[in-house]
């Protein structure tokens, strides 16, 4: 449904006097199925916003090909955009108008013709639970509110692929889990959803696939449970008493401890084969050294973990 | 055919947000009746008129062509404030002709400017001016072209700057000195000869000149071609100018 091939794209910004290029994109290859939920996740900066953009046809590549839907994104844009919706990550509402208004105007964008368009945002209000606000101005509209409108108006055409730039960023933990709930409704009518997330939790329970992109580079790709499995074995989080520097010393050489991170002041992280049976071993080291513990957890590699192995920084920190 | 629809379909959201902003209208009438009102007057002195009638046919052409061009050059700054709403690249992903995007927006402009040309047109008629229903239409015309310019310049200035911090100075930039130069508020033949040279550059002095003749009821004056031309050139060139900057990457 998604095919891209080395996508890039570079900014000229100025800074000061000299002229600087970032390469937000650098070479993006990616394959995504029909009626899949992909996800993709990095740090602020990672070149997410970018990549959409492009696949929605608002910039211009500087590089690099793509099809979505059966339409070229270099020959043939009008096409691509025919096929996708695209729901941009600062809101697309203007203060002064109606929810109802926005939605006959943008499916009237479409070619829908008036009574369609009307029936259409009539449908899209009832599904989005936006009936009751749906003649106020959207200025007096909370974020979540104005949040389902923005999807609402993304999907009103019925488009084949919607790409959706951070939907959930901004909302209560209950307005998230309806937008989750919304959003696999769009997968079970057939189409295929595309959304950029900063959450693991989200990319974890939503998403059929993701992609983790760091610094314009897809640095890994599969199903969480894939990425997940990569990691072999557990994760033993240990705060101490005192330095984690230090403990970390002391831990390092340990021959089970297959691989180490301090990420905080006192907080340690080890990958270890077998939490379960290390832990004891993990405890009696510490001991031995004269550290006192605060606390130690045992979990199983999380999507934080597979960031952190892949770019040796935490999503979280980032 | 899309085309025309499209920007039916701009032109009529942008005209209904503009009825809704009761303020618009205030304004937009209260200025140009300061001007008739508390200004006229020292006019005919000053023009060396021989009646209020003629001082009218010198000043009022002058003050439509004012408010057509300032009427249009910031516009731009009700693009800044859709573009960070998210509202133009919502459009931009929609199949809309990104003309259509363009033209429905500065049609907006157009109708309101002759709004306002009508209504000041009739107060002065109340005042003592005299003039032919078609020469008026003619005016009207090249009203509609000015404004049509002006606005698709300053919406395409508002997609290249982005900001209305760098829009405001620009614009008054721009307006100045063609403000002084076009002789719209006084007819530049009392200019010195070197001023009446730089003038005769200024397109929208030409404009000015065509409009004073058409009030004047002289129909056959070559001003009356020559700014109806200068003017649909440049408003081409503006238009289609400005539409490539809708269809352009903007962020
Ligand atoms: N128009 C632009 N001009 C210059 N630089 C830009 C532009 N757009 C994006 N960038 C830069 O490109 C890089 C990638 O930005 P992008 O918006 O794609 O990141 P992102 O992954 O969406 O981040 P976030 O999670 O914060 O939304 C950043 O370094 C950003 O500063
Ligand atoms: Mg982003």
């Amino acid at each position: 449904m998604i095919e891209t091939k080395g996508l890039r794209k570079s900014f000229r910004s100025r800074q000061g006097r000299s002229k600087k290029a970032v390469d937000a994109v650098r070479g993006v290859d990616l394959v995504v199925a029909q009626g899949e939920i992909f996800g993709f996740l990095g740090p602020n900066g990672a070149g997410k916003t970018t990549t959409l953009r492009m696949l929605a046809t608002l910039i211009e590549p500087d590089g690099g090909e793509a099809n979505l839907a059966g339409a070229d994104l270099r020959t043939n844009p009008g096409e691509v955009r025919r096929r996708i919706g695209y729901v941009a990550q600062g809101g697309s509402t203007w203060d002064e108008s109606t929810a109802r208004e926005e939605l006959v105007l943008h499916a009237r964008m479409y070619g829908i013709g008036k009574a369609e368009a009307r029936q259409r945002a009539e449908r899209a209000l009832e599904a989005f639970q936006l009936t009751e606000y749906a003649d106020r101005k959207c200025k007096t509209y909370s974020g979540g509110q104005r949040r389902r409108v923005d999807i609402a108006l993304g999907i009103i055409h019925d488009p084949k692929i919607v790409f959706l730039d951070e939907p959930t960023t901004g909302l209560d933990p209950q307005s998230r889990a309806h937008m989750w709930d919304e959003i696999r409704r769009l997968r079970a009518e057939g189409m295929t959803v595309f959304i950029t997330t900063h959450y693991l939790d989200e990319a974890d329970a939503l998403c059929d696939r993701i992609a983790i992109m760091d610094h314009g580079e897809i640095v890994a790709e599969g199903t969480p449970a894939e990425l997940k499995r990569e990691i072999s074995g557990d994760v033993v989080l240990v705060t101490v008493e005192g330095s984690a520097q230090d403990a970390a010393k002391v831990l390092e050489t340990e021959p089970y401890v297959t691989r180490l991170e301090t990420s905080d002041e006192s907080g340690l992280r080890l990958y270890v084969n077998d939490g379960a049976r290390d832990m004891p071993q993990i405890l009696r080291a510490l001991d031995t050294a004269g550290f006192a513990l605060s606390s130690i957890e045992l979990h199983r590699p999380s999507l934080d973990d597979v960031f952190l192995t892949k770019t040796g920084r935490s999503l979280r920190e980032s | 055919m899309k085309f025309a629809r499209d920007t039916w379909l701009i032109f009529q959201r942008q005209f209904l947000l503009l009825v809704r902003q009761p303020v618009w209208l205030f304004v937009g009438i209260f200025q140009p009746v300061m001007y008739l009102l508390l200004f006229a007057p020292l006019l005919k002195p000053a023009l060396q008129a021989s009646s209020n009638a003629e001082a009218y046919r010198i000043f009022v052409p002058g003050l439509l062509v004012l408010l057509a061009i300032f009427g249009g050059l910031f516009q731009g700054f009700g693009l800044i404030a859709e573009l960070r709403a998210g509202v133009i690249e919502r459009s931009r992903v929609t199949p809309v002709s990104r003309l259509a995007l363009l033209l429905g927006r500065s049609l907006r402009d157009v109708v309101s400017l002759i709004a306002q040309a009508i209504i000041i047109t009739l107060l002065a008629l109340a005042f003592g001016l005299t003039v032919f229903i078609g020469d008026l239409l003619l005016a009207y015309l090249l009203l509609a072209l000015i404004a049509l310019m002006t606005s698709a310049l300053s919406y395409g200035i508002a997609l290249v700057v982005k900001s209305e911090d760098a829009l405001a100075p620009l614009m008054n930039t721009i307006a100045q000195p063609v403000l002084l130069l076009s002789g719209i508020l006084l007819p530049l033949s009392f200019a010195p000869g070197w001023l009446q040279g730089i003038a005769d550059w200024n397109p929208f002095s030409w404009a000015v000149d065509g409009a004073r003749a058409l009030f004047a009821g002289d129909l056959g004056n070559d001003a009356v071609w020559q700014g109806l031309s200068v003017m649909a050139v440049i408003t081409t060139l503006a238009v289609t100018w400005a539409a490539r900057e809708f269809a352009r990457s903007v962020r």
